[in-house]
C-alpha cells in the first residue's frame, strides 16, 4: 500500500481521540485488507504499539489481514434465512469453489464469508455479491450465478 | 443557508418550506430501504425518472426517495400522492403505465394494487392493506412521507419543534419530569426507566457529559433501528439533542453498525444539515447552550451493542464489556457521566415531547407504555416492520397483521430478542407482548425481532444456532461465557447428529445456571436462554431426539433420509442433474432412486423436485 494513503487517512482523524478503529477502518476499505506495512505505519504515526492494532484488527470482524478475493461472497446468516435454508446455500459455495467459508480461493477470485443478519429477511434466504444482492435463493441457484460470475472473470483476465 | 439562531426563525422556515410546496402536487415516493433496494428498487427508480423525463413531466412531478415503508415482503414499494395510491413489487417495466396511466390521466394501475389474501380484493390506500391497517405508527409514521436526506421535508412536518419547545419552555428537570410521566422504557431491550436513566446521569458528577445513540444493532432478524435511521434520521438526532440538554451534555455519539453503509451515510447527511442550519454546534437556538454529534461505525462485534463494551470501542479499543458498577451514567466515556439510549427510545422523545406524557402513557400496558417496532421475519407471508402499542397479542401480530405462516404450514414457536431471548410455543399465543410478559414466558423484548419457525424447523437446531452466535460473538474474556457456551454448543451437536445421552438435559439446564450466575456482562448471561425456553416448551422434542434418536420436524440431517415417491416421480431427471453427489440414479421416464450411502442430505433434490416426488423420513 501506498503509505502517502496511509498518512493521509491518519491525517484526516488528527483531532478525534481514539480514532484508530476509524482509521484501520478506512485502510481496510481502501485495500480490502490490512497490509503490513500499512499496520507499521499507522503505528509509527499514532505512537500505538503494532500489537494493539493487531489485537483491534483480530477483535472485530470487518478486518481482515490477509488480502481478500477479487469478489467478496457474502452469505447471511441470520435468523431468518438460517430458517429458510440459508446454511444449505453456504455449503453448495463451499463444494462450488473448494473453500470453507472465511477462506479465499487460491486464484484470489473469491472470497467466501457469512455475516449475520443483513436486514433483509424478507428476502431470506440471502447472498450477496459485492453488494448486489441475491434473494429467496436455493441452493440449485446458486451454480448458475456463479457460472456467470466466474465467466466474467475469465473474460475479464483475457483482457 | 442561513443558520437559524432563533425559535422564530425555525418557525418562519417551515412555513415558507410549506408555502413552496403545492398540497396538489403529484409526487412519486419510492421505498429505497435497504429491503426494497435489495429486491430491485435502484432499477425502478431510474425507470421511473427516465419515463417522467421522457414525457416532460421533470417540473410537474416530485420524485421523492424515501426510507423503508415496512412491508418489505412486498418490495419495491411505490406510492403515488396525492391520492395515495399504493402499488408493490413495481419492476422496471411497469414506469411506463405508471407514468402515463397514473400520473397523467390520474387513473390505477389496478395490477399493481396489493390484494388482499383474504377477501381478493384490491387495495388502493396504503393504510387500508390488512398490514397497515392494525399498526399504529408513531415512530414509524414519517418513514414513508420524508426525503431523509433533506432536514426540510422533517421541518416541514414539525420536526425540531419540540426541540424549540424544550429550549425556550422547559427546564432540564421539567423535561426529565416529563420522560418519566411517559412511563417510557429503554428500547434496547432491558427496559430501564428512560426518565430515571437521565436523571442519574444529570445528577452525576462531571465537568463534561456524553450522550450516545446504540445503533449497534446486533441482533438477528431484527432491523427496525437501521429502518429509522435510514428512514428518518433527524428524528433520531432531535431526540438526542433534548437528551443532551436535559443531561448537560455538549458532545455526542451515534455507534452503528458497518453493516448498514446506507444508515451511515444517512446519518452523516443528516448532521452535516444540522450543522448547516445551526441545530448543533454553538449557541442552538439562542439558547446559549451547545451541542456536537459525531458518527462511530462499528466494526462487526456483536458485544460492542453490550454499553461498556461499545464505550470501549468509541475510545479505540476492543470492545471488551467491563464490571458494572460503575455504571456508565457515573462513569463511562473517557470516564465521565454517560447516557446510552437505543435508537427507538431517542426517536420516541420528540413525539412524547410534542403530544405529551399523559398521551403516551395512554398507550400501552400498565408497566410497558407506548409501541414497539417488531420485525416480523422466519415463517411467515408478510414479513417487514410493524409498530403496534405495547400489550397487542401474539396472535394478533403473527395472523393479523403478519398474515399467517406460508404453504399452509403449522405455527410452531416465535424467537423473540435474539440471541439473549428465548422460544415461545403455539400454546402461549394469547400472550400480551410487553416486557413484563415476555420475561415471564423466559424470553425477552431485546431490540424486537419477532423468528416465527413453523412445524419443519426443528427446536434444537434454534438453540444451537444461537448458541453458535453467542459462542463467535463472546469476546472470551470470562471462561464460564467462553468455555460454558461451547459445552453446551458441544452437547446440542451430539443431541443433533444423534448421540445424545440420557442426563444431557440436565447437564444443559447446571450449565446454563452456571453461565448465568457468573458471566461478567449481559452476552453470556442470557446465551443460555434459547436453551432453557426450549427445554421448558420443547422437552419432547429433546427426548425424541436422544431417546428415539428422531428428528420430530425432520429437519437434523443426521437422523433423516431422502427417499423417492415411486408413484409420484415420472422420471424427468432433474434431481439427478441436481444432485451435487452423484447419488440420485435413474432412467429417463422411469421413478429414481437415492443412493442412501452416497446422499449428503443437502436437500437439493428436495428443492428442485416439482411433483413433490422426494419425502423425507427418519433414518432410524
Amino acid at each position: 500500500m501506498d503509505l502517502k494513503e496511509v498518512d493521509r487517512i491518519v491525517d484526516k482523524y488528527q483531532d478525534e481521540k481514539g480514532s484508530s478503529i476509524a482509521v484501520l477502518q478506512d485502510i481496510q476499505s481502501s485495500c480490502n485488507y490490512l497490509p503490513r506495512d500499512a499496520l507499521l505505519r499507522v503505528s509509527q504515526r499514532l505512537g500505538t504499539p503494532l500489537s494493539h492494532l493487531v489485537r483491534i484488527a483480530t477483535f472485530y470482524t470487518a478486518f481482515s489481514l490477509e488480502p481478500r478475493g477479487r469478489h467478496l461472497i457474502s452469505v447471511c446468516m441470520g435468523t431468518a434465512c438460517h430458517v429458510r435454508g440459508g446454511p444449505r446455500i453456504l455449503e453448495r459455495l463451499e463444494r462450488n469453489l473448494a473453500i470453507k467459508s472465511g477462506e479465499t480461493t487460491d486464484n484470489f477470485d473469491f472470497t467466501l464469508r457469512t455475516v449475520h443478519c443483513l436486514g433483509a429477511c424478507a428476502l431470506a434466504p440471502l447472498m450477496v455479491i459485492d453488494g448486489k444482492y441475491f434473494g429467496k435463493m436455493n441452493s440449485n441457484k446458486v451454480g448458475s450465478i456463479m457460472k456467470r460470475y466466474q465467466k466474467q472473470n475469465e473474460e475479464d483476465k483475457k483482457s | 443557508m442561513k443558520k437559524i439562531k432563533s425559535p422564530d426563525e425555525l418557525e418562519e422556515l417551515r412555513r415558507s418550506i410549506l408555502d413552496s410546496r403545492d398540497p396538489s402536487e403529484v409526487s412519486v415516493s419510492i421505498c429505497r430501504g435497504t429491503g426494497c433496494t435489495a429486491s430491485g428498487g435502484e432499477t425502478v427508480t431510474t425507470a421511473l425518472k427516465d419515463e417522467i423525463q421522457k414525457n416532460g413531466l421533470k417540473e410537474k412531478v416530485q420524485i421523492r426517495i424515501t426510507g423503508c415503508h415496512g412491508f418489505c415482503e412486498q418490495g419495491p414499494l411505490v406510492v403515488i400522492q396525492p391520492q395515495g395510491i399504493f402499488y408493490r413489487q413495481v419492476k422496471p417495466e411497469d414506469a411506463k403505465e405508471i407514468v402515463s396511466e397514473t400520473l397523467m390521466k390520474g387513473k390505477v394501475c389496478e395490477p399493481l394494487l396489493y390484494r388482499d389474501p383474504v377477501s381478493k380484493e384490491r387495495v388502493i390506500q396504503e393504510d387500508e392493506v390488512p398490514f397497515y391497517k392494525q399498526q399504529q405508527r408513531i415512530l414509524l409514521k414519517n418513514n414513508g412521507r420524508i426525503d431523509p436526506t433533506n432536514i426540510e421535508d422533517y421541518i416541514a412536518l414539525g420536526g425540531y419543534g419540540a426541540l424549540v419547545r424544550v429550549l425556550s419552555q422547559m427546564s432540564p428537570e421539567e423535561v426529565i419530569e416529563t420522560m418519566k410521566q411517559s412511563g417510557l422504557r429503554g428500547r434496547g431491550g432491558a427496559g430501564f426507566p428512560t426518565g430515571r436513566k437521565w436523571e442519574i446521569c444529570r445528577r452525576a458528577r462531571g465537568d463534561s457529559k456524553y450522550v450516545i445513540c446504540n445503533a449497534d444493532e446486533g441482533d438477528p432478524g431484527a432491523f427496525q433501528d437501521r429502518s429509522l435511521l435510514e428512514g428518518n434520521p433527524h428524528s433520531v438526532l432531535e431526540g438526542m439533542l433534548i437528551g443532551a440538554y436535559s443531561i448537560g451534555a455538549r458532545e455526542g455519539y451515534i455507534y452503528v453498525r458497518t453493516e448498514y453503509p446506507l444508515a451511515v451515510r444517512n446519518v452523516e447527511i443528516a448532521i452535516r444539515q444540522l450543522k448547516e442550519y445551526g441545530l448543533s454546534g454553538e449557541d442552538i437556538l439562542n439558547s446559549g447552550w451547545g451541542f456536537t454529534i459525531t458518527v462511530n461505525r462499528g466494526a462487526g462485534a456483536f458485544v460492542c451493542g453490550e454499553e461498556t463494551g461499545l464505550l470501549a470501542s468509541i475510545e479505540g479499543e476492543v470492545g471488551e464489556p467491563r464490571p458494572r458498577p460503575p455504571y456508565p451514567a457515573e462513569r463511562g466515556l473517557w470516564g465521565k457521566p454517560t447516557n446510552i439510549n437505543n435508537v427507538k427510545t431517542w426517536a420516541s422523545v420528540p413525539v412524547i415531547i410534542n403530544r405529551g406524557a399523559k398521551w403516551y402513557s395512554g398507550i400501552g400496558t400498565e408497566k410497558s407504555k407506548g409501541t414497539m417496532i417488531f420485525s416480523l421475519v422466519g415463517k411467515i407471508n408478510n414479513t417487514g416492520l410493524v409498530e403496534v402499542p405495547m400489550g397487542i397479542t401474539l396472535r394478533e401480530l403473527i395472523y393479523t397483521i403478519g398474515g399467517g405462516i406460508p404453504g399452509g404450514k403449522k405455527f410452531k414457536a416465535v424467537q423473540t430478542g435474539g440471541p439473549s431471548g428465548g422460544c415461545i410455543p403455539e400454546s402461549l399465543i394469547d400472550l400480551a407482548v410487553d416486557y413484563e410478559q415476555l420475561t415471564r414466558a423466559g424470553s425477552i423484548m431485546g431490540s424486537g425481532g419477532m423468528i416465527v419457525v413453523d412445524e419443519d424447523t426443528c427446536m434444537i437446531d434454534v438453540a444451537r444456532y444461537f448458541l453458535d452466535f453467542t459462542m463467535k460473538e463472546s469476546c472470551g474474556r470470562c471462561s464460564s461465557c467462553r468455555v460454558g457456551i461451547q459445552l453446551m454448543y458441544q452437547i446440542l451437536s451430539d443431541i443433533i447428529e444423534g448421540r445424545g445421552e440420557e442426563g444431557d438435559i440436565e447437564l444443559l439446564e447446571e450449565i446454563s445456571q452456571a453461565v448465568i450466575d457468573t458471566s461478567l456482562c449481559a452476552l453470556g448471561g442470557t446465551a443460555p436462554n434459547p436453551v432453557l425456553t426450549t427445554i421448558r416448551y420443547f422437552r419432547d422434542e429433546y427426548e425424541a431426539h436422544i431417546r428415539e434418536i428422531r428428528c420430530p420436524a425432520k429437519a437434523c440431517r443426521h437422523l433423516i433420509q431422502y427417499t423417492i415417491d415411486e408413484e409420484k416421480c415420472n422420471g424427468c431427471t432433474r434431481c439427478l442433474r441436481l444432485c451435487p453427489v452423484e447419488a440420485v440414479t435413474g432412467e429417463k421416464k422411469k421413478p429414481h432412486h437415492i443412493l442412501q450411502e452416497r446422499c449428503t442430505q443437502c436437500g437439493a433434490c428436495l428443492e428442485g423436485c416439482r411433483f413433490g416426488a422426494v419425502i423425507i423420513k427418519d433414518r432410524f
